[in-house]
Parts: C-alpha cells; sequence; structure tokens
C-alpha cells in the first residue's frame, strides 16, 4: 500500500483497504479506473465515505471535486450506508403497468421511508431501480439480493414485518 | 439412447432458482442411474413467463415451472426415451427465426469449448484467414444490417467509416448499457452466448483496423458481467483474444468495464465519457466517434445485439442475411416481449413480422383474454402504436410512419386498463430523473414536462396547459443536445396523436378512463 494511501485512511480498516488498493494497482492507478475502483470501494465498505473518496482522489491523482462528482453522478454509488436490509421496487416500464406503484405506496406507509431513505435505526433502506431485466416477473421487488417476482403489496409488507 | 436435460441459468429463471433445480436434477440424474444422460447449464430458453424452464431436445419436451423438490416428471421423460411422435412445437417457438439467438438455451454459456462445438469462432478464423478486412466491410455491407441499439444506421457504413479514419490506435466498443426499462435482449445474449459478442468484436477490430476493445456493461446486470469476463479469460487462453488470434499478426485483446447507473451513458459520447472514468454527459456531434472518439483516437461503437450478428454474417455470407427482411430493414429483429402479454420472454423475429403476430401468435395474446390497447417499443425514446395498427409490419420505417422508433428492442403490451396520460408522465419522469443536466431544454424542460402532465393527471388542467404541453415538447425535442432529451418528448407525441381524447376526458370531465389516475370525481373538483 503506497504511504499517502496509508496516512489517509482510518489504520482499523486497512484490511479493507487492501482490497482496494489491490484493485487500483490491478488497474494501474489510472484516472480513467476511477468508476472501477469506487466499484470496488462501495463493494467493499457498502458505500463511497469521505475519507475514502479522498483516499482514491490521493491514489488516482484525480482531483477530489471530480470524485466527488463522479460518485454522486451515478445512481449505483451511494454517499451513505444501507441499512441492514434493502427493499429495492422496481419502476420499470412492465412493473409500472403492473402495480409496482401500490407496492411502492405500501411499503412507504409501512416503512415510513421515502425512496432513497434509511430508518433512523439502520435496519432498511428503501430503494428504486429502474428494471433488472426480468420482466417476465413483474412486479418485481428485490429484496436483501434476491429477486422476487409476481408480488402483490401484503407480500412486501409481510416481509417486511418479518424482518 | 444419450438425452440432455438443458437448464435455465439466466437472470429470470434464477430468480426462480433453477440453479436449485440444476443442482437436485443432477443428483437425481445420478441417482436414477441414468449414465447416459447429461444434465446442462445453458442460458435463456425463451419462454421466461413459464420459468424455471428444463430443455429436453432429445425428448420433444420443454417443461415449464419446474420445482427443484418436484422432478420426478422430468426424470421420467428422461428415463423414457424418444416419445412416438414428438408435439408440434408452440407458435411461441415456429414462428421465431433465431440468428442471434441461435445459441440461446443450447449451449452453456461458461464453456468456449462448447460455443466452439457450435460453430463458434469459426467466423473469426474464416475472416483471419480467407478474407482481408475490406472483403469483411463488403459482406457487412451486403448484409443490410443496421444498428441494434436503436437509430439503426447502417453497420457497414459505420465500419467502413472507421476503417479509412486514421489514429494512433483505434478502438472498439460494445454499448452494453441497456437502459430501457422493459428492455433485456443484451442481458440475455451476454448471459446466454456472451463469445458471440466476443467473437463479432474481434472480427469487427479487424475489419476496422482496432486493436483494443472494451464491453460497457451496466451495472445492474451483474450475471452478464460476470459470464462476459469468464468468457474474456477463456478467449486469452485459447488464444481467440490477445496478441497473433490464430498464429495472424492480428492482434485484439477485449476489457469489460461497469456503468454505475446512469441511462444517458447509453448515448454513445456519454458512453466513451464514462468509460474514461468521468461524468457520463455527452458532447456535440461531429465530430463522431469514428474520427474522434475514445481517447480522441477513431472509435467503432455498436450495440450487442449488433456484434452478435456478425459470426453469422460472415459464416453464411451478407447474401443471406440479406435474404431475411424486408428491402430496407434486413434480418432479424430480438425482442424483449413484457407487460400484459401470455407468454413474456424473449423472441426473434424477421424484420417485416407484425406486431400482431409478436403479440397474438407468438405472446399469446393478453392476460385474462383482455383487449390489447397498444404496444409500446423504443422506451421512453419511443412511442406507443394503438391496437388498429397491429397489422404494420416490424422494421425500421414503419415504426417511425407511426411517431414510435424500433429500439433496442423492448416490446411492451398494455392492456385497456393502463392509461396513456400516466404512461407519458411516467416516461416524463424518467427522462427528468436520467437527464444529464448539462443542456438546459433537457434539464429544465423534462420537469416542466412532467409537471403539467401531472397536473392533467390529476385533473388540474386547462387546455392551456395542453398547448403548452405541445409547445414545450416541440422545443426540447428541437434543442436539446443528444438523444436523450431530443427522444425525451415521444411518448408525449404518440399518445396525443393515439389518445389524444383521454388527454381530453383528463382535463374537461376530470375522468380517467382506465381509472388510474388520481383524478377528482367533477362533484368533489372545485
Amino acid at each position: 500500500m503506497g504511504a499517502l494511501l496509508a496516512e489517509l485512511i482510518p489504520p482499523n480498516d486497512g484490511e479493507r483497504w487492501s482490497a482496494v488498493d489491490a484493485r487500483m494497482r490491478q488497474l494501474g492507478y489510472a484516472p480513467d479506473a476511477l468508476i472501477e475502483v469506487l466499484h470496488t470501494v462501495q463493494e467493499t465498505f457498502g458505500y463511497l465515505g469521505t475519507e475514502a473518496l479522498a483516499a482514491v482522489s490521493a491514489a488516482l491523482g484525480v482531483p477530489l471535486s471530480r470524485v466527488y462528482g463522479v460518485a454522486t453522478f451515478y445512481s449505483f454509488f451511494t454517499l451513505a450506508p444501507h441499512g441492514r436490509h434493502t427493499c429495492v421496487v422496481c419502476t420499470g416500464t412492465a412493473c409500472h403497468i403492473s402495480g409496482a406503484s401500490a407496492i411502492l405506496a405500501a411499503v412507504e406507509a409501512e416503512a415510513r421511508l421515502r425512496p432513497g431513505e434509511t430508518a433512523a435505526d439502520g435496519s432498511l433502506s428503501l430503494l428504486t431501480t429502474r428494471c433488472p431485466g426480468t420482466c417476465s416477473l413483474a412486479p418485481v421487488v428485490i429484496l436483501d439480493g434476491d429477486v422476487e417476482g409476481k408480488l402483490a403489496p401484503a407480500a412486501v409488507v409481510g416481509w417486511l414485518r418479518a424482518l | 439412447m444419450s438425452a440432455t436435460a438443458r437448464v435455465c441459468q439466466a437472470a429470470s429463471c434464477l430468480s426462480l432458482h433453477s440453479d436449485r433445480v440444476l443442482q437436485a436434477l443432477t443428483e437425481r440424474v445420478a441417482d436414477a442411474g441414468l449414465a447416459d444422460v447429461t444434465v446442462k447449464r445453458v442460458g435463456c430458453l425463451g419462454l421466461c413467463a413459464a420459468g424455471p424452464l428444463v430443455d429436453l431436445p432429445e425428448r420433444g419436451r420443454l417443461l415449464a415451472n419446474v420445482q427443484p423438490d418436484d422432478l420426478g416428471e422430468v426424470v421420467e421423460a428422461l428415463r423414457d426415451g424418444p416419445r412416438a411422435a414428438p408435439a408440434p412445437q408452440a407458435p411461441f417457438f415456429s414462428r421465431q427465426v433465431r440468428v442471434v439467438t441461435e445459441n440461446s438455451g443450447r449451449v452453456d454459456p461458461e464453456d468456449i469449448d462448447d460455443y466452439r462445438a457450435h460453430r463458434g469462432y469459426e467466423a473469426l478464423a474464416t475472416a483471419l484467414g480467407l478474407m482481408t478486412p475490406a472483403q469483411v466491410i463488403d459482406e457487412v455491407v451486403r448484409s443490410g444490417l443496421r444498428g441494434r441499439g436503436g437509430a439503426g444506421y447502417p453497420t457497414g457504413l459505420k465500419w467502413a467509416t472507421v476503417a479509412k479514419a486514421t489514429g494512433a490506435i483505434k478502438y472498439v466498443i460494445c454499448n452494453a448499457d441497456e437502459g430501457d426499462p422493459g428492455a433485456f435482449m443484451d442481458r440475455s445474449v451476454l448471459e446466454s452466448d456472451p463469445h458471440r459478442v466476443l467473437e463479432g468484436m474481434a472480427i469487427a477490430g479487424y475489419a476496422v483496423g482496432a486493436s483494443e476493445g472494451t464491453i460497457y456493461c451496466r451495472a445492474e446486470y451483474p450475471l452478464a458481467a460476470a459470464r462476459i469476463q469468464t468468457a474474456i479469460g477463456q478467449a486469452e487462453r485459447a488464444g481467440l483474444l490477445g496478441p497473433r488470434i490464430a498464429d495472424t499478426p492480428f492482434g485484439f485483446s477485449v476489457q469489460l468495464r461497469l456503468g454505475a447507473g446512469a441511462y444517458v451513458c447509453g448515448e454513445e459520447t456519454a458512453l466513451i465519457a464514462s468509460i474514461e472514468g468521468g461524468r457520463g454527459t455527452p458532447r456535440p456531434r461531429p465530430p463522431y466517434p469514428a474520427v474522434s472518439g475514445l481517447r480522441a483516437q477513431p472509435t467503432l461503437i455498436n450495440n450487442v445485439e449488433t456484434f452478435a450478428s456478425v459470426a453469422p454474417i460472415i459464416r453464411n455470407g451478407g447474401d443471406w442475411y440479406a435474404s431475411i427482411g424486408t428491402a430496407t430493414s434486413k434480418g432479424t429483429k430480438v425482442f424483449a416481449l413484457a407487460g400484459r402479454v401470455v407468454n413474456t420472454g424473449l423472441v426473434e423475429v424477421p424484420m417485416g413480422t407484425t406486431l400482431r403476430e409478436i403479440v397474438y401468435d407468438i405472446g399469446g395474446g393478453i392476460v385474462g383474454g383482455r383487449p390489447c390497447k397498444a404496444v409500446q417499443t423504443g422506451g421512453p425514446s419511443g412511442g406507443c402504436i394503438p391496437s388498429e395498427h397491429l397489422d404494420t409490419p416490424v422494421d425500421y420505417e414503419s415504426l417511425a410512419a407511426l411517431g414510435s422508433i424500433m429500439g433496442s428492442g423492448g416490446m411492451v403490451v398494455m392492456d385497456d386498463e393502463t392509461c396513456m396520460v400516466d404512461l407519458a408522465k411516467y416516461f416524463m419522469d424518467f427522462c427528468r430523473d436520467e437527464s444529464c443536466g448539462k443542456c438546459l431544454p433537457c434539464r429544465v424542460g423534462t420537469a416542466q414536462l412532467h409537471m403539467l402532465l401531472t397536473r392533467i393527471c390529476e385533473g388540474e388542467a386547462s387546455l392551456a396547459d395542453l398547448r403548452q404541453l405541445e409547445a414545450l415538447c416541440d422545443m426540447v425535442q428541437r434543442t436539446s443536445l443528444c438523444g436523450l432529451g431530443q427522444n425525451a418528448p415521444n411518448p408525449v407525441f404518440s399518445t396525443l396523436r393515439f389518445f389524444r381524447d383521454e388527454y381530453l376526458e383528463h382535463i374537461e370531465e376530470r375522468r380517467c378512463p382506465a381509472g388510474v389516475c388520481p383524478v377528482p370525481s367533477p362533484a368533489v373538483a372545485r
């Protein structure tokens, strides 16, 4: 790990950082590998923290403003950690005409969250996506990473209550 | 007699736990002592609505909704041997012509040897060994292939332009940023037959003089990305990618880049900006990427389906490909059939097939026998074709004449329970969310258009709002920088053209005929 990087990161995260550094080394610390590196940071830490963005900026020689600009441009990246559970409601076309709005409304009411929000106790994040491409299963909800299809609002609410 | 059980391991069936079906069936076949039966991982079998699917080609049977704890029927069918007379193929399959998807559901997507056993990399060997780059381009020109990403630009012409361009290095980019909601053709091709895409890219690289290729795949498709990465490694080890391919001087490498959730990156200049590690914002063209693209070098960009069409064209000849389809739209097109149709899934048909054949013969009609209201093609950049035009042949010009576009192949079928104003609002909401913010007409225009559409849906609009909506659509279309903004008004134009009455009902009678919009009843409103 580079000396500069070692200075920037919290010492107790050293092990996880070595995974990120390995990826940056593999990509030759090239500035145009920024998005790949941010993917690795998010995979490793679950989100893109302020220290992480600063460390990546220093390691790749990309201004922090630009790193921040990229991190906030793409909807896949998140600057705050998600909850322990995630509920991602698909709002693609096939799901929209098959009742996605009713599912989203039911989940919003049950969890008292708006899309993009995480519960104060960190238990759940509610998110939306525009089509994972499994339209035959519409309406689709991705619960903790598992794609579940042909769901009624009550089934999703039931899952939330069982958490 | 030996037999194969092909178990779909593409995303839709996997979501229904077809991985457990594969594992359980492998164990059951071993337990039953069926030594001559092979249980095989394959890609998409097409009829996603009935997954998890298991295909028994030697038995002439396709088994639907197969559960890992209920495999008796599959095992019995495998034990029994062939039927006396195989059942005739359902129209879902018999009406399709498979060129791009010829291997889908047949080859193991993670096994290069299986791909090669199905004539894989034969076209690359032919191109490198027996053809000059100019002859390859000529064959693609003769095929009449047009870009399958949506715009339909002649592929051979694009290749010739890049071949003529000069630069220190040339690049080939495969656009796998399939962002239209309701479209999953490219996901399916990448998950089912990734080597076909690599082969097409390598042939393109040889034809235009490029030595480096990049596949830009959206991050929402982790399985497609993983299979492409596996395929790249296998092709490199087999000497089919990398330096001196097949002992010729031609070298070509491919790397995978992941998107990160930005619809605008499907636009080629935005995609290039994203590969370069920046925000995915488009820039004005010209210069076109063919002249100045990735790292300001000549760059060929085609989408997944276009590259996937190349190997069969080289293998069978451009004239063969041109014999399929219509006068101006050659070959086949893959569609992701979704929405309120019975047989949702992946279909490939000759250009010129009518929408009615796709919806009713292949698609099996509308769920619950309800009436078909419209077919949406082209996603947020496309339009809605009403049921009275279902006999329209699917080709670039016919769809454009109806105010829609071919698009990349998303086809969402709608019944009478869909409100067309709500649908227009839905797509405008999408474009507003996905506008990159670089140019004002798109950034502000889509927000204003969405506001006007919301007002109509909520029964709060006047006829002046409708006139404002049309005027603003016209301005956004004419003045936006890239295709996202230029095409964002299309769903509004298209629904206004065929479903103007629905808009007027919302405005004048404060009524949503489909019962979707939250319009307050006339007695309550004001």
